[in-house]
């Protein structure tokens, strides 16, 4: 009974996670009459920084500055801008900063390169760290070979006396 | 000599932080990308009876210029007002106000109450002009020299020791 509450609850979730997620609008956005044009200028604004909320797009934003920069997408499409020219216009305006992912350039090489420049020189350290591990142990002298044969044999003769004992 | 390899890493991390911890940086700073470079074209909505200003208006001064966004609506800009009205008078700076998304007769309103430290000002009632300078908010104030380049961007309001140890010797440098 209480499997069978749990899973209609969990299908009705996932029926309104699939259909309740609809392509949402901002209150005041007047949408492109070509939904085509629509579409692209929606899918650019998942790409555009909203400067003010710094870690959002201007598709997730309700800023002032988000709402203005929609519009500012909305009207380059819509004047047959492609979304590379629309970009770059921005771009001039704002800098790299303005677009969620910056390109790569003499200016954001030290960026993109950043992860390798950190994790190279800790290879290296494992790798050298892995050389020195393998160099085999030293072999024992007859000395102490015989030393520990009759260690072990000793420790075998007390193990038999305990067995007998029992 | 690898057994000081986290000790230096330690070290050298202690200085970077302490580096980025120094006084006046601001980490929810938005840089300008005009800085360095000519300012872009504008043309400004007649709010206060001045003939039209535009980036030409600017680019016809001889001197260094301060170009300040501002709006009735702004608390920040309250704030720096004095300092704003101190640089127009006392240090005799012409200042070219724009008023940022704001209605004329609220501009013109919030000038009267405190003060009109601008040699002229006008209105950027949809927020384009703001746009073509990157601004992304209010106050925020440009250094523009006798060439019509930007040479220094300031972001928020102009307060506390800002006058004196940014604005200032800026304008200073400048007029040398």
């Amino acid at each position: 009974m209480n499997k069978l509450k749990l899973l209609t609850v969990s299908a009705l979730f996932t029926i309104i996670l699939i259909i309740g997620n609809p392509v949402k609008l901002h209150a005041n956005d007047e949408p492109l009459s070509d939904p085509q044009k629509e579409q692209i200028a929606r899918n650019l604004m998942k790409e555009i920084r909203c400067l003010v909320c710094q870690n959002q797009s201007i598709e997730d934003s309700n800023a002032d500055l988000a709402k203005d920069l929609r519009r500012i997408v909305r009207e380059q499409i819509n004047n047959n801008r492609s979304p590379e020219q629309t970009k770059a216009y921005l771009v001039a305006r704002y800098g790299d900063w303005v677009l969620l992912k910056p390109p790569v350039n003499t200016g954001t090489f030290l960026l993109w390169a950043s992860p390798f420049i950190i994790i190279l020189p800790g290879f290296w350290l494992l790798f050298r760290r892995s050389q020195s591990a393998t160099s085999a142990p030293q072999e024992l002298t007859s000395a102490e070979k015989e030393q520990l044969n009759t260690i072990i044999k000793a420790d075998a003769e007390i193990d038999d006396e305990q067995e007998t004992r029992r | 000599m690898q057994r000081f390899f986290p000790l230096l890493i330690v070290i050298f991390l202690v200085i970077l932080f302490a580096y980025m911890l120094r006084d006046g940086r601001n980490p929810s700073e938005i840089k300008n990308i005009h800085v360095g470079e000519a300012i872009p074209q504008f043309s400004l909505t007649d709010i206060s009876n001045t003939r039209e200003i535009s980036d030409q208006t600017i680019l016809n001064e001889k001197t260094p210029i301060l170009v300040n966004f501002f709006a009735s609506w702004c608390v920040p800009c309250r704030a720096e007002h004095d300092n704003l009205m101190a640089l127009a008078n006392t240090h005799n700076i012409r200042i070219l106000g724009i008023a940022y998304k704001d209605q004329p007769e609220d501009s013109r309103a919030f000038l009267e109450e405190l003060g009109n430290p601008f040699y002229k000002y006008g209105g950027d009632i949809n927020g384009s002009v703001g746009f073509e300078w990157g601004v992304t908010g209010v106050p925020e104030t440009f250094l523009i020299d006798s060439n019509g380049r930007v040479q220094y961007h300031h972001y928020g309001p102009i307060v506390g020791d800002a006058l004196h140890t940014k604005i200032l010797p800026q304008l200073k440098n400048l007029s040398q």
